[in-house]
């Protein structure tokens, strides 16, 4: 298979799978089973990319021109490629997992939220194959819509409420920011295609270019920066499958994915060290880390927390553009892969223990660890992953990116992370530390061992497992991600 | 030397004056009149005072009526001492007159048709029955700005 | 572009296409009426725009290329003669005014059955087809006295049309009398502004007064004239403050003349007054440029602001829908009076794309009518689930409104800011995304009430029948469609805008 063949596949086939959801929405199991072997496909499909191109660039690959110099094409490069094995590999353990939650949960409208979520994987793959930000935006927005369905999911006045700020944020910004950017960049540029090294430079005002960056961060909505952050905690209301899969790894990481392709390929970090125009973003980002966590602290709801420990560990990545040197751009990259793992890992931990016993308050997990300890396993290797303590992949992005800071010369931003390291600890472990070692205050619990269902409680002890194999092949992903920021174009 | 007053032009342009007093007169009968029969004559005389722009712009000075006469074998005796009034505007404003009858008979029998549903054809009472009506939506549908927002 | 003159004297069926357009509706309806059958009424109507619609489209092909086709009614030549030009801005407009007819036409036979006493029926088909005559006229024909003429076919059809609503609310009767007065005072101003033009220049012809015009300069009668045309069509284009006929008459109107009314009527009046602002005087006209940066865009940002605003409250949803139309035409005229090239091609495309997407939002809403009874929205609740595949023509239609990508209102929002940006202005570029936020609550507010509320439990509506689905369908499809390829929409508009910016020059014999 060649890889144009293999790349809209991996859009294709989704697509396949949400056809499947709507025509056989009475017949279960099959429709479960067509979505999975999807899941499987476009997995394979996006191997077969990664076979046949390495971490070189190929492309772009035109699909047809919308207006003259405007796009939609498609093309491979390492960043993306990793983001899409990340979206796709993923889906497939968030489909068992989402398989047991769902039918185990009791919820509704299995053939709905199945469909808008392969919808949803498409779009996340157009993202990530995406060669001008014009296709990017194209797909950023389909990646919104598709996803209101899923938060607004349960009906409910509060779904309702929650899904209307996820979606006035995510919409409000990324038109009245991000397309105003965009065009404003085309207008100037006349061109949108991702090029290595930028395609800004010369073409405006120094005075500006901080202002033009600032459309693209806080337009980028997804990306969770602060004051923009609202609507991840808000999308909490989504069953869990939806948290895991789409609010700790595809649409924030679209986000800021999309930030570091804004950051590499149309500014180009080399420009942007030049003339200094992302440092007020890097302090931004800064003050996102620590105050998200500080605000995480104070949550009580499993899901907030890990919500706001989101919104900071995103901060990480947008930093890392921000810092305008190439060891922060790969720790940023990197920290895509690191914590999506991570990040899965404890949100199916959180929606396993709510399958289990329907828990959603933390002070309410007292003891359950001893019952559930394969859950609350996970979710200590999740939580040491996004500390970032060796040997878990977490560690590598975090030095990456201190290292970065170094390179810049900005050792407060080297304090900035390992405070946020400590309040990591601060806010993670005391939930496993109650889980195991406080006794059980509801009596109506088991004493024994008594886990969740199969489907659910198996895919975070694999993703857990996956944290730490990660620490060891952090090698070849910062090898393979190296391409990205090498300055020859 | 100039002076403020220029009265060759004010006399020269007196169809132009009548054509201003007429136009406004109708305009603010339209708004000022609540009575929808009279709003209709409004407009009428609005559009009569068009007409009366048209007719009189078609006028040339000591031109006579735009006809040739003809001979015996039907050929016209065009002679080009002879100045005649310009005939487009008078035929432009037939077709005008035949649209402002058209319209003119089409807001009477609407009027006929809103008195037949509202028993009124003043406009103050077809507000206030309107208003009411409005008020009855929103009672039923939820406040908002509906009715006449 | 220079312009190439193709036929002068027509010698062939292909060569009469100008005159067809506008004849075939024109003969039809008193076909109608002499007929007298309701189905052979509307089998009539159906064909006559049918044959219109061909012909349009046979038309923009021949003048897609920049080309001008000029027919001379009677073989009289002008300036004497009356003359039709289509170029490819008249042809695009033309082709969505008879494609819309067309397509509305099929949903029509439905919706009027409920909607209007059976004895009118076969006299709704002959307004509606008078109405069609009028629009494709003014767009046709390249005489200014002609295009009244068709302006006042078009408008007393309407006004009867918006006064069938009556038989379900009488408030359709007051609305069609307030619409006949307002649109009488505009056109009669039109009027007078052609007056004015004709004493200056002694011609009536459009070729004929732009070449007079740019000859012996500016001077106050043709400023006067200037004015009472733009002010007598801003009317018509219920262009922001002089927009108080439109809602009430789009609220009250039967929803197939809605549907129609929608997307054809203000766009023809749009064209009209684009030919007067291009084609007949220059932009270079100062006292035009003041006009456009003085008046159209402050009150185009107001209706995009305020319309929009109040489209927000609104409890009914097609009042809302027209109050939407009102702050969408203000990005029209917006588009227009950036006066370039982006801009004009934003102006013009947007006009095709609005036209599209909301005369599905229309008909979603006519559709859903016919079981609800009222546009209310507790009345409509949890509809879209009910009938799903007209709730995902809204859907549709409503996110091409919202201008999202991949539909068609991306693509024509795309071009208004990126003209916005061309001229380096800022806060109008800004000012466009912000209105666009009020487009999204709107709409979003029509979405929930759609499908996040339960519908009532005795509530029995299901899709409507084929002929009323499947030009939703089409519409939907096209809103999609056109997101995407933009050749035929976005291609003709810039080559409508280029012969437009070519100013008087364009318009030359």
């Amino acid at each position: 298979m060649d890889t144009s063949t293999a790349l809209y596949l991996t859009m294709l086939i989704p697509i396949v799978a949400m056809a499947g959801n709507m025509v056989f929405s009475a017949r279960e199991n099959l429709r479960d089973g067509i979505t999975f072997l999807c899941a499987t496909l476009t997995f394979v499909c996006v191997l077969v990319i990664l076979c046949n191109v390495g971490n070189a660039t190929t492309g772009p690959y035109e699909l047809f021109e919308v207006v003259s110099g405007l796009s939609i094409s498609f093309h491979v490069e390492p960043l993306g490629l990793m983001f899409a094995m990340i979206g796709s590999g993923l889906w497939i353990i968030t489909h068992i997992y989402g398989i047991g939650y769902m039918r185990s949960n009791k919820e509704q409208h299995h053939a709905r939220f199945f469909a808008c979520f392969s919808i949803a994987i498409a779009a996340v793959m157009g993202i990530a194959f995406a060669s001008n930000m014009f296709t990017l935006f194209v797909f950023y927005e389909i990646l919104t819509l598709s996803t209101y369905p899923l938060v607004a999911h349960k009906g409910t006045p509060e779904a309702v409420r929650g899904a209307r700020i996820y979606l006035g944020i995510l919409i409000g910004t990324s038109i009245a920011l991000l397309l105003t950017g965009v065009i404003w960049t085309f207008t100037i540029a006349g061109t949108l295609d991702f090029t290595k090294g930028g395609i800004l430079e010369g073409k405006i005002a120094p005075t500006l270019l901080p202002v033009l960056l600032g459309l693209y961060a806080f337009g980028i909505g997804k990306a969770a920066l602060m004051p923009f952050h609202r609507w991840l905690p808000a999308a909490m209301v989504a069953p869990t499958p939806v948290s895991a899969l789409l609010h700790a790894v595809a649409v924030v990481k679209a986000g800021v994915f999309t930030m570091l392709k804004v950051g590499i390929y149309i500014f180009g970090i080399d420009f942007l060290a030049s003339t200094g125009a992302s440092e007020w973003l890097m302090w931004l980002a800064a003050y996102t880390i620590i105050a998200a966590s500080v605000v995480a602290m104070t949550k009580d709801n499993l899901k907030a927390r890990l919500a706001y420990s989101t919104v900071s560990q995103l901060a990480y990545i947008t930093l890392g553009m921000a810092l305008a040197t190439s060891m922060g751009a790969l720790g940023g990259g990197m920290h895509i892969a690191m914590h999506a793992m991570g990040k899965i890992t404890l949100f199916m931990c959180a929606g396993s223990i709510y399958v289990a016993y329907h828990k959603t308050e933390i002070s309410q997990m007292q003891g359950l660890g001893r019952i559930m300890p394969i859950t609350f396993g996970a979710f200590l290797i999740g939580a040491l992953s996004i500390i970032g303590l060796p040997p878990l992949g977490g560690s590598w992005p975090k030095f990456l990116l201190m290292m970065g800071a170094a390179d810049a010369g900005h050792l407060t931003i080297i304090g900035v992370l390992m405070v946020s390291s400590l309040l990591n600890i601060a806010y993670l472990l005391p939930i496993v530390g109650r889980g195991f070692f406080r006794p059980a205050t509801d009596t109506r619990l088991p004493k024994t061992f008594s886990e969740a269902p199969l489907l659910v409680w198996l895919p975070p002890a694999i993703t857990a497992t996956g944290c730490i194999v990660l620490f060891f092949y952090a090698g070849s992903i910062q090898n393979f991600l190296a391409p990205i920021v090498e300055s020859t174009p | 030397m100039e002076r403020l007053l220029d009265w060759t032009f004010v006399v020269g342009h007196m169809n132009y004056w009548l054509f201003i007093v007429l136009m406004m007169t109708g305009l603010f009968i339209v708004v000022a009149r609540g009575n929808l029969v009279k709003k209709i004559i409004g407009l009428n005389i609005f559009q009569a005072a068009v007409f009366m722009l048209y007719i009189s712009i078609g006028k040339v000075t000591g031109g006579t009526a735009p006809i040739y006469p003809v001979d015996m074998q039907g050929h016209m005796q065009v002679d080009p001492s002879i100045i005649y009034s310009n005939p487009l505007p008078h035929v432009l404003i037939l077709t005008a007159i035949v649209v402002g009858i058209a319209t003119t008979s089409l807001a009477l029998a609407l009027t006929i048709r809103i008195r037949e549903a509202y028993d009124t054809i003043e406009e103050d009472d077809i507000l206030k029955i309107e208003r009411h009506m409005a008020a009855e939506d929103n009672k039923e549908h939820g406040a908002a700005m509906g009715g006449r927002a | 572009m220079s312009a190439v003159e193709t036929q002068h004297v027509a010698r062939d069926l292909m060569d009469q296409l100008p005159v067809l357009q506008v004849a075939i509706p024109l003969i039809a309806a008193p076909l109608i009426v002499f007929i007298g059958n309701r189905k052979l009424a509307w089998a009539i109507a159906f064909a006559a725009s049918a044959a219109a619609f061909v012909i349009a489209c046979t038309l923009l092909w021949q003048v897609i290329d920049g080309s001008v086709i000029s027919y001379h009614i009677g073989g009289w030549a002008p300036p004497l003669g009356i003359e039709y030009r289509i170029d490819a801005l008249s042809a695009m407009i033309l082709m969505l005014i008879s494609g819309i007819g067309t397509i509305v036409l099929p949903y029509a036979y439905a919706s009027v059955a409920a909607e209007i006493p059976k004895k009118q029926h076969t006299l709704f088909y002959a307004l509606f087809m008078l109405c069609l005559t009028g629009l494709l006229g003014m767009v046709a024909t390249g005489d200014a006295f002609n295009i009244f003429v068709f302006l006042e076919i078009s408008s007393l059809s309407t006004y009867v049309l918006v006064a069938m609503g009556a038989h379900k609310d009488p408030r359709a009767l007051t609305a069609a009398y307030d619409y006949l007065i307002m649109g009488t005072i505009g056109a009669t101003f039109f009027v007078i502004g052609l007056g004015m033009l004709y004493m200056a220049t002694g011609t009536l012809n459009l070729a004929d007064l732009a070449e007079r015009i740019a000859d012996q300069g500016i001077n106050r009668t043709v400023r006067a004239g200037f004015a009472f045309v733009v002010v007598g069509m801003g009317l018509k284009v219920a262009m922001y403050p002089l927009h108080h006929w439109l809602p009430n008459a789009y609220t009250f109107a039967p929803s197939a003349v809605t549907t129609f009314l929608a997307a054809t009527a203000t766009k023809a009046a749009i064209y009209v007054m684009l030919r007067f602002l291009f084609s007949v005087f220059s932009p270079g006209f100062h006292f035009e440029d003041w006009t456009l940066y003085l008046i159209f865009i402050p009150f185009s940002l107001l209706a995009m602001f305020a319309a929009s605003f109040v489209a927000v409250f609104q409890t009914n949803l097609k009042r809302m829908l027209a109050f939407s139309s009102i702050a969408q035409i203000g990005y029209m005229l917006l588009g227009i009076a950036m006066l370039n090239a982006t801009g004009l091609s934003a102006a013009v495309v947007h006009m095709v794309n609005h036209g599209i997407s909301k005369a599905a939002l229309f008909m979603g809403v006519g559709a859903m009518v016919m079981y609800s009874g009222s546009a209310f929205f507790d009345d409509l609740k949890g509809l879209g689930r009910k009938m799903p595949i007209t709730g995902a023509v809204m859907v549709a239609g409503g996110l091409s409104l919202i201008g999202v990508p991949g539909t068609a209102g991306f693509i024509s929002k795309w071009m208004l800011v990126q003209a916005a940006f061309e001229n380096g202005w800022w806060i109008i570029a800004i000012a466009i995304m912000l209105s666009s936020l009020l487009a999204v609550i709107y709409v979003w507010r029509m979405f929930e009430v759609l499908y996040l509320t339960a519908p009532s439990d005795d509530c029995t509506a299901t899709d409507p029948p084929l002929p009323m689905l499947v030009p939703m369908l089409i519409l939907a499809g096209a809103c999609i469609w056109f997101g995407f390829d933009t050749e035929l929409t976005l291609g003709s508009a810039r080559v409508a805008a280029e012969g437009l910016l070519a100013g008087s020059a364009g318009m030359m014999h």
